[in-house]
C-alpha cells in the first residue's frame, strides 16, 4: 500500500520545498538518544528520519511537538524545529502553530497516556476541527516514563504497580475513538514494520487535515510482548488484518490452494465479522474503501481489535476522506477581511476613534 | 408649564429593574448622551450571574449606575442621588444604598400583590410611609408607554418592553441630555423591525414630553460640561479598551495577534471584540477549554505570532501549567485575567482583585511572571500595550490583571495619537549566534537558543522557517546558552536565578513613579493598584478638602516593582494599602520592603466606597500625626469628591 497522492501532497500545500538532496542524517540532531535498549521508539525514529527526506521540504519548515512520556522525547532527536511541551497538550499547541502558519509541516508525537488520558480532550477536538497536522500516537498500552502503571489502552485485568489485583478499567480503542471524534484520516501501523510504517506516514502527510496514526509500539521494559501476536512469525498471519485500498479484506494462514483462510464480510447485525474463506463466495468479502464518507464500516472494522490481550487487529488506513480544515478556513477569513484594506496604522487610528466621539478644544 | 432650572455639579443616577427590563441598555444610552454633552463620567453596571434569573425577584435585579459631573471625577459614586426603580424587587434591592433625602422614581405598574410578595414585601411601600424619608415620585411608566405606542399595533408585551426608553426619555429631559445620539442609535439597532424601532423612539420622546408637561416634576437640572484637556474623546468600557490595546500592540509590533481562549465571565467581551478585527491579521481561536486556549496561543508564539489568552481567575488556575511552560521556553505570551469574585466560581459578575497572589505565585517551581494592571476603564488600552511591550521585549509571559469593574465600567477616554504609542521590536533571530570548533579545529557557526541579550537578559526568538536556526525547546530544564536538556545542579541553580534576574531587569525600563502629594507635607502614603485607583483618588481628595495632607501612589507594575518604590515608601511615616482582597499587595510590600503597611480591605464584590475609605485614611493620619480627628473627612463631609 502506497500513497497515490501526487507530490507535493495536498497536506503539505504551502510548505516550501527544496530540490537539494536530503538524507536521514540531515534530520538527525546531535542529541544522544536515550530510550531503553530494545524500545520500539528507536525503530519509529529511524523510520521517520529516513522518511522525512522523501517529502522534499525545507527542514526549517517542519515542526514536531510532543507532550510528556517516553515517546515525547522524539523532537529532541530530530534536526527540525521542535517543542517538548507538557502532558497531554501537544495537539492544542500544534493547533496554534498550524493555524498561525500555513508554511509549516506540523507533527505531533504522543503516547497512549499522553493523548488518551490527560490529553484526551485536546486530541478529540483537534480531530473534529481537522487541523492540518499529523499525530503519531505511540501505543504501548502502558505508562513507561512513570515506571509501569496501566494506561487507558491496557487490557482489563492487567496487573501493574498501580493495579496489583488487576485493572478494572475498560480501555479505549484509539481508532474507534478517532472515528467517533470525526477524524478525517485514521490509520494503524506497527513499529517494527518499517515498510508499512513509512507508507502510512506518507499517506498521513499527504492528507490535508488531522491525520491520526496509531503505532503499536513495544515497551520491552514494562509491557514486553503486548503485540507478540502480530509480530511473531507463527501467529502474525492470523493476527494482522491488512486493510488495503480496493482489495477484499483477507488474512490468516494460507489454505492448501494458497489463499488466505480468513476474510471479512458484513454481518447480519450491521457490523463486520471474520469468516472462513472456504465457506463464503469471494464476492461476499468486504472490499476495503477508506474514502467513503460514512465512517460506519471503518468503525465496524476498528471493533475487530481486541480490548483484552491482543490476538487480532486490522492494520492500515481505516479512513481517509476530505473535509475543509480549521486552519485553512480560519486563514481564509483573515485573508478575506484584509483584502483591499488600508494599511494597519490608518485602520488602527480609525478603529479607536470609532463610535460616538466629541472634541474638546 | 415653566420649570425651574437648578445647577448641579454632579449627579449619580442608578437605573434598576428586572434583568429583562433593558436597564444596561438604558444606562448605556444615558451615558453616551452625557458623554456627548461633555460631562466627565464613570459607570458601574451590576447584573446577576444568571442570564434570566426569575422575573420580579431580588436575584433577578439588574442595575446600571452612572456618575456624571461638570468636573473630573474618579469613581462611579458611592451611593445614588436618584434611583429609577422599574419594579418592587428593584426598589427593595437598591433601597439600602439610598441616603435619606435622595430621589426615587418608581414605575408603579408592577406593584401588584403578587409582585410585592415575590420581592418580599409584606405591604405596598408606595402606600405606607416607609419611603417618607425620600423624594418619591410614583408614575405608571409602563401604562404610559403602552398608551404612547398604541398606534404601532404591537402586542401588549412588546409595547411594554419600550418602558425603559420612556424612563430614559424622562431622565434625559430632567438632566438636559442631548437626544440625538439615542434616536440615531435606536434607528440603527431596530432598522430591521420598523414597528419596534418606531415604538422605542416614540416611547423615548413620550418620556421626554411627559417630563416637560407633568406637574410631578417641577425642576430640571443642569450639569455643565466638564473642562477636559484638548483632544478627541469617546466613552469606552475597560474590555473594549483592552481589546483595542491588544490590536494596537499587534500593529505596533508588526506581529499577527493570536488569541486562544475559552468563554468566561467577565472576559468574553475581549474575544467577541477581537473576533471582529480579522483585517488586522488577528486570529481568534475559541478552544475546547482554558488549557487548549493558552496552549494554542503559546504554539502561535513559538511560530512567530503574538500569543494572547484571556480569562478570569478560575481559568488562570487551569492555565497555570502552560504559563510555567512559557516561563521555561521564554516565549512572549500575554495572559489576561479579568478578575471576578472568588474563590472557585465565586461571584462571576462581581468585581474583586484577589488574583494578585495567584498571578504572582500560582505555579510550581520558581516561576516569575511580570504583572501589569490598568487603573481605569480607558487605561486598559495603555496597560495592554505595555503588557505586549514587556512580553515581546523580554520573551516572557505577562499577566494583565483587569477586573469586573474595569471591564464593564466606562469613562470618557481621550483617544491616543497612535504616533505616540511605543514601537515594539520583535527582533527575531535571523542568524547563528555562536561559534563552535569541530574536532579538526575548524570554526563553524551554531545557534544557541538560550544565549541572552546582555541588557534585557532575553533569549533570541527564532521562529520556524528560519534556516539554520532549527532548535528544540520544552519544559525540561535548559542548559545555559545551548538550551539542551540539563540536569546539572549548578546549571539549574543558575537558570532559576537568571530567569528571576530577567524579570527583575524589566524594572530598568520603567518610568519613575508619580507620587501625588500636593502639599509635600503628607506623612501618610496611600498605595493601590488596579481599579481601586478611582476610589483611592476620590478619598484622598476628600481628606485634603478637610485640610489634611495625604499622598497617593498607584502601581501599574506589580512585578517587578518600580525601582523607586522602596525609597518612596521610606519617605512616609505610614503606608495604607486599600484593596478588594484581604491584603495581597500588603503582603508583597511587607515581604519586599520590610515595612508594616496598614491594610484597608473589603471583598464585597463592589468597588471601595470613597467616603468610607476617606474616614479610614483620616483615622490613620490622626494616629500617625496626632493631629486630626476621625470626623474631619469621610462620610460626614458633604458629598463632594473633588476640589478643583
Ligand atoms: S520504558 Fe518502555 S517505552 Fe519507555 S523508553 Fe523504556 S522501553 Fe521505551
Amino acid at each position: 500500500m502506497t500513497t497515490t497522492e501526487p507530490l507535493p501532497f495536498p497536506g503539505l500545500k504551502g510548505v516550501p520545498t527544496t530540490d537539494e538532496k536530503q538524507t536521514g542524517k540531515d534530520f538527525t540532531s546531535n542529541q544522544e538518544v536515550r530510550w531503553c535498549p530494545g524500545c520500539g521508539d528507536y525503530a519509529v525514529l529511524k523510520a521517520v528520519q529516513s522518511f522525512l527526506p522523501d517529502l522534499g521540504l525545507l527542514r526549517e519548515n517542519i515542526v514536531f511537538v510532543s507532550g510528556i512520556g517516553c515517546s515525547s522525547r522524539f523532537p529532541y532527536y530530530l534536526e527540525t524545529y521542535g517543542m517538548h511541551s507538557i502532558h497531554g497538550r501537544a495537539p492544542a499547541i500544534a493547533t496554534g502553530i498550524a493555524t498561525a502558519r500555513e508554511d509549516l509541516s506540523v507533527w505531533v508525537v504522543t503516547g497512549d497516556g499522553d493523548a488518551l488520558s490527560i490529553g484526551g480532550n485536546h486530541l478529540i477536538h483537534a480531530m473534529r476541527r481537522n487541523v492540518n497536522m499529523t499525530i503519531l500516537l505511540f501505543n504501548n498500552r502502558i505508562y513507561g516514563l512513570t515506571k509501569g502503571q496501566y494506561s487507558p489502552t491496557s487490557e482489563p485485568g492487567k496487573v501493574t504497580k498501580s493495579t496489583p489485583a488487576g485493572s478494572v478499567d475498560h480501555p479505549f480503542n484509539p481508532v474507534s475513538l478517532a472515528l467517533g471524534a470525526e477524524a478525517t484520516f485514521v490509520a494503524r501501523t506497527i513499529d517494527s514494520d518499517r515498510k508499512h510504517l513509512t507508507s502510512v506516514l506518507a499517506a498521513a502527510a499527504a492528507h490535508r487535515g488531522t491525520s491520526l496514526v496509531e503505532i503499536y509500539q513495544n515497551c520491552p521494559i514494562f509491557n514486553d510482548g503486548a503485540f507478540d501476536a502480530i509480530k511473531n512469525p507463527d501467529t502474525k498471519a492470523d493476527a494482522i488484518i491488512p486493510l488495503v485500498q480496493g482489495e477484499p479484506i483477507r488474512f490468516g494462514h494460507l489454505r492448501e490452494d494458497g489463499q488466505p483462510s480468513k476474510g471479512i464480510v458484513r454481518s447480519a447485525t450491521g457490523g463486520v465479522e471474520v469468516v472462513d474463506t472456504a465457506e463464503v463466495p469471494e464476492a461476499d468479502l468486504l472490499v476495503h474503501d477508506a474514502h467513503v464518507d460514512d465512517p460506519t464500516t471503518a468503525f465496524a472494522l476498528s471493533r475487530l481489535t481486541d480490548a483484552g490481550v491482543l490476538h487480532q487487529s486490522p492494520i492500515g488506513i481505516f479512513r481517509s476522506v476530505e473535509r475543509p480544515t480549521y486552519d485553512d478556513q480560519a486563514r481564509a477569513q483573515i485573508t478575506t477581511a484584509s483584502a483591499g484594506q488600508d494599511d494597519q496604522r490608518t485602520a488602527l487610528s480609525s478603529l479607536i476613534s470609532g463610535g460616538d466621539t466629541w472634541t474638546v478644544i | 408649564m415653566t420649570k425651574q432650572v437648578k445647577q448641579l455639579d454632579r449627579v449619580i443616577i442608578r437605573f434598576a429593574g428586572d434583568s429583562g427590563d433593558g436597564m444596561q441598555l438604558t444606562g448605556d444610552r444615558f451615558t453616551q448622551e452625557s458623554a456627548a454633552f461633555g460631562n466627565d463620567l464613570q459607570t458601574l453596571p451590576n447584573f446577576p450571574a444568571e442570564i434570566r434569573a426569575p422575573q420580579g425577584t431580588l436575584p433577578g435585579v439588574s442595575s446600571f449606575q452612572v456618575h456624571f459631573a461638570d468636573h473630573d471625577i474618579l469613581t462611579p459614586g458611592d451611593s445614588p442621588d436618584v434611583l429609577v426603580a422599574m419594579n418592587p424587587a428593584a426598589l427593595k434591592a437598591n433601597l439600602p444604598d439610598m441616603k435619606p433625602g435622595t430621589s426615587i422614581i418608581v414605575d408603579s405598574h408592577d406593584f401588584s400583590a403578587r409582585n410585592l410578595i415575590k420581592a418580599g414585601y409584606a405591604g405596598n411601600p408606595l402606600e405606607d410611609d416607609s419611603l417618607a424619608d425620600y423624594a418619591l415620585t410614583v408614575v405608571d411608566l409602563t401604562g404610559m408607554t403602552v398608551a404612547a405606542v398604541k398606534e404601532f399595533g404591537l402586542s401588549r408585551k412588546d409595547a411594554a418592553r419600550a418602558k425603559n426608553m420612556f424612563a430614559l426619555g424622562l431622565l434625559s429631559w430632567m438632566y438636559g441630555r442631548p437626544t440625538e445620539t439615542t434616536t440615531a442609535f435606536l434607528e440603527k439597532r431596530f432598522a430591521k423591525s420598523p414597528d419596534i424601532r418606531d415604538a422605542n423612539i416614540t416611547a423615548f420622546k413620550a418620556g421626554w414630553n411627559f417630563g416637560e408637561t407633568t406637574e410631578a416634576f417641577a425642576v430640571k437640572y443642569e450639569i455643565k460640561p466638564a473642562p477636559m484637556s484638548a483632544g478627541v474623546y469617546r466613552n469606552i468600557t475597560g474590555n473594549l479598551a483592552l481589546a483595542y490595546g491588544l490590536v494596537a500592540g499587534g500593529v505596533q509590533s508588526g506581529l499577527p495577534l493570536f488569541l486562544g481562549t475559552y468563554p468566561i465571565t467577565p472576559a468574553s467581551d475581549v474575544l467577541h471584540e477581537l473576533s471582529k478585527h480579522k483585517r488586522f491579521g488577528i486570529t481568534t481561536f475559541q478552544a475546547e477549554d482554558e488549557i487548549a486556549g493558552i496552549g494554542a496561543a503559546l504554539g502561535a508564539s513559538f511560530a512567530g505570532s503574538l500569543g494572547v489568552t484571556s480569562t478570569s481567575g478560575p481559568g488562570i488556575a487551569l492555565k497555570s501549567e502552560t504559563i510555567g511552560l512559557a516561563v521555561m521556553t521564554e516565549l512572549p505570551l500575554v495572559v489576561i485575567d479579568v478578575q471576578r469574585g472568588g474563590p472557585s466560581t465565586g461571584l462571576p459578575t462581581k468585581t474583586e482583585q484577589a488574583d494578585l497572589l495567584q498571578a504572582m505565585f500560582g505555579r510550581n517551581g520558581e516561576s516569575p511572571v511580570p504583572i501589569v494592571a490598568p487603573q481605569s476603564p480607558g487605561d486598559c488600552f495603555a496597560a495592554a500595550v505595555e503588557a505586549i511591550r514587556i512580553a515581546v521585549t523580554y520573551r516572557t509571559p505577562v499577566m494583565l490583571l483587569s477586573d469586573g469593574m474595569l471591564a464593564n465600567g466606562s469613562e470618557p477616554w481621550q483617544i491616543p495619537d497612535i504616533d505616540e504609542l511605543p514601537v515594539i521590536d520583535p527582533a527575531f533571530a535571523t542568524a547563528p549566534n555562536h561559534e563552535v570548533l569541530d574536532k579538526d579545529g575548524n570554526s563553524t557557526e551554531d545557534f544557541w537558543p538560550y544565549l541572552r541579550d546582555e541588557e534585557t537578559l532575553a533569549r533570541p526568538w527564532a521562529i520556524p522557517g528560519t534556516a539554520g536556526l532549527e532548535h528544540r525547546i520544552g519544559g525540561l530544564e535548559k542548559g545555559d546558552g545551548h538550551g539542551n536538556i540539563s540536569y546539572d545542579p549548578g546549571n539549574h541553580d543558575y537558570m532559576v536565578r537568571i530567569r528571576q534576574a530577567k524579570t527583575d531587569r524589566i524594572a530598568d525600563s520603567l518610568p519613575p513613579l508619580e507620587v501625588d502629594d500636593p502639599s509635600g507635607r503628607a506623612k501618610v502614603l496611600v498605595m493601590g493598584w488596579g481599579s481601586t485607583y478611582g476610589p483611592i483618588g476620590a478619598a484622598c481628595r476628600r481628606v485634603r478638602k478637610a485640610g489634611l495632607d495625604v499622598a497617593q501612589v498607584h502601581l501599574r507594575h506589580l512585578n517587578p516593582f518600580p525601582k523607586d518604590l522602596g525609597e518612596i515608601i521610606k519617605r512616609y511615616d505610614a503606608v495604607m494599602i486599600p484593596e478588594m482582597n484581604l491584603g495581597q499587595l500588603s503582603l508583597l510590600i511587607r515581604a519586599k520592603y520590610l515595612v508594616d503597611v496598614v491594610g484597608y480591605n473589603h471583598v464585597r464584590g463592589l468597588p471601595l466606597k470613597a467616603a468610607e475609605l476617606a474616614e479610614a485614611i483620616t483615622d490613620l493620619i490622626s494616629t500617625t500625626t496626632g493631629e486630626a480627628t476621625a470626623d474631619d473627612a469621610g462620610t460626614s463631609s458633604q458629598d463632594k469628591e473633588s476640589v478643583r
